[in-house]
């Protein structure tokens, strides 16, 4: 059975449930997972709060068939690395047909069970990326 | 200002298994089953989908139609007999999917089918008293069917979303219930599959609440079938709700455009507000829509609604009803067991 941790979880759960990401208000650089400080402007960058469309493209992906504990009835499934419209690059589960997933590929956020801490634990939502094109 | 539906939105999943298929499996007459039902095949949900993400995927879509700030929505109620967690809501999760904020009444609704119409009556009311400018009502099932029982061929997966407040698609001219003690169908707690009493669900059960909710509301406002463009009744197959509105004296073309079953099945909570949701697609202004939910235990929710003008504004902002009964994978009865969690450690 995975333990997750709820209180971690919890305070991630924006950024999960609806790709709310930072953006510095001054370079204009985007961050996800969300960022207090940006990395370029340093102490003189304006961090704010910024939501991902959850359109995006492969740029890259595996498939998982030894999947970790947790994700086995999901299994084989893909994970990609997607490049969002917006600029940050994040890795999800691709949900669909194996065989269609392909580098370069359009994809779109989706909301979906993640994985469960076992019948009596905590079900874990997030989204995963649909192909789209 | 007339109050009613401002958005609506709904989510079916992908996968389909056809009568053909279970009949294989259970060694049953195919034809005779799909003549009976009326069905052809039903939805599956995928290993990771259940009611909370139909709904965040069915809510989204209605806040695209609707044009609101997601914090604008005072209230959201999820209508379902198939809530994820027996105790931790299905709204709080919704809710924080779709950025609604935090000054919200959220309340999860069970009444077997019929808990996504109710949803809608409670925003009405909420609205209309002046409590919340906006609420979300929700329908949303991945119902049970225990393996060789009549209800296999029928339990499916999906639901509709709908946005009620003022400025509406479509006005909510009248609303109102049947209800009684009448135990037809059923779940006891703890339990993976419900029961019911066989053709005990038909005539005390199905056809007295729902006939009984749409006789009154037509008398209530003065109205007769022909008045209406428009008929959905819940639908558990196909032979009941097109038995009910044969009673009634609703036409066949006036059932039509939300009569949902025989491609996706019965979605339980999602049933009747699918069929509005396809009845919406392609509605137009000034045309007049009866709903009739049920649901088992027993009750009807009857509802009268007219088409508005911003209907032709916001009906192409988000995915119609057809795109999801058509984008559609069929998998074998092996898969399904698979997807259904059907077997047990």
């Amino acid at each position: 059975m995975v333990h997750s941790s709820i209180p971690l979880f919890w305070r991630l759960r924006k950024a999960k449930y609806r790709l709310e990401g930072t953006k510095c208000r001054k370079c204009k650089s985007v961050f996800f997972p969300p960022r207090s400080f940006c990395s370029r402007c340093r102490r003189k960058g304006e961090i704010e709060c910024f939501p991902f469309s959850g359109k995006g493209t492969i740029i890259s992906y595996t498939i998982i068939r030894t999947p970790p504990e947790g994700f086995e009835k999901q299994s084989p499934y893909a994970v990609a690395i997607v490049k969002l419209d917006e600029g940050a690059q994040i890795s999800g589960q691709v949900i669909g047909d194996l065989k269609e997933v392909e580098t370069g590929k359009r994809v779109s956020a989706v909301f979906r069970k993640m994985y469960e801490d076992g019948p009596q634990g905590v079900i874990n939502y997030g989204l995963k990326f649909a192909l789209t094109g | 200002m007339d109050i009613g539906i401002v958005g609506y939105g709904c989510y079916i999943p992908v996968f389909r298994i056809s009568v053909e298929e279970i009949a294989r499996v259970w060694n049953t007459d195919a034809d005779s089953i799909k003549k009976g039902l009326m069905i052809e095949e039903k939805s599956v949900p995928d290993v990771d989908e259940d009611t909370i993400t139909i709904s965040v995927e069915a809510g989204r879509n209605a806040l695209l139609r609707a044009g609101i700030e997601p914090n604008k929505i005072g209230a959201i109620f999820i209508g379902s007999e198939s809530h994820p967690y027996a105790v931790k809501p299905s709204g709080t999760v919704v809710a924080e999917a779709l950025d609604l904020g935090r000054d919200l009444m959220a309340a999860d609704f069970e009444f077997a089918c019929k808990a996504g119409t109710a949803a809608i009556q409670c925003c009405y009311g909420l609205v209309k008293s002046g409590l919340i400018d906006y609420g979300l009502a929700i329908g949303a099932d991945t119902s049970q069917g225990r393996p060789g029982d009549a209800l296999e061929y029928t339990a499916a997966a999906g639901g509709a979303a709908f946005i009620l407040g003022r400025d509406p698609l479509a006005i909510l001219d009248s609303t109102l219930s049947y209800t009684s003690d009448t135990s037809d169908f059923w779940r006891r707690e703890g339990q993976d599959y419900p029961s019911h009493g066989a053709r005990f669900t038909g005539k005390p059960a199905y056809f007295k609440h729902v006939i009984s909710a749409t006789k009154n509301i037509m008398e209530k406002a003065s109205l007769k079938p022909r008045d209406f463009n428009y008929a959905v009744f819940h639908m558990p197959n196909g032979k009941f709700p097109s038995a009910a509105a044969k009673t009634l004296g609703f036409t066949k073309e006036q059932m039509a455009p939300g009569f949902v079953v025989s491609r996706i099945g019965n979605c339980y909570s999602g049933s009747s507000p699918l069929g509005l949701s396809r009845v919406l697609d392609t509605a137009k202004p000034g045309e007049k829509i009866l709903l009739t939910s049920y649901g088992s235990g027993a009750g009807s929710d009857s509802f009268i609604f007219t088409v508005t003008d911003k209907i032709l504004e916001r009906r192409d902002k988000a995915p119609l009803t057809d795109h999801y009964i058509s984008r559609k994978r069929n998998i074998d009865y092996g898969t399904y067991v698979r997807l259904k969690g059907k077997l047990k450690e």
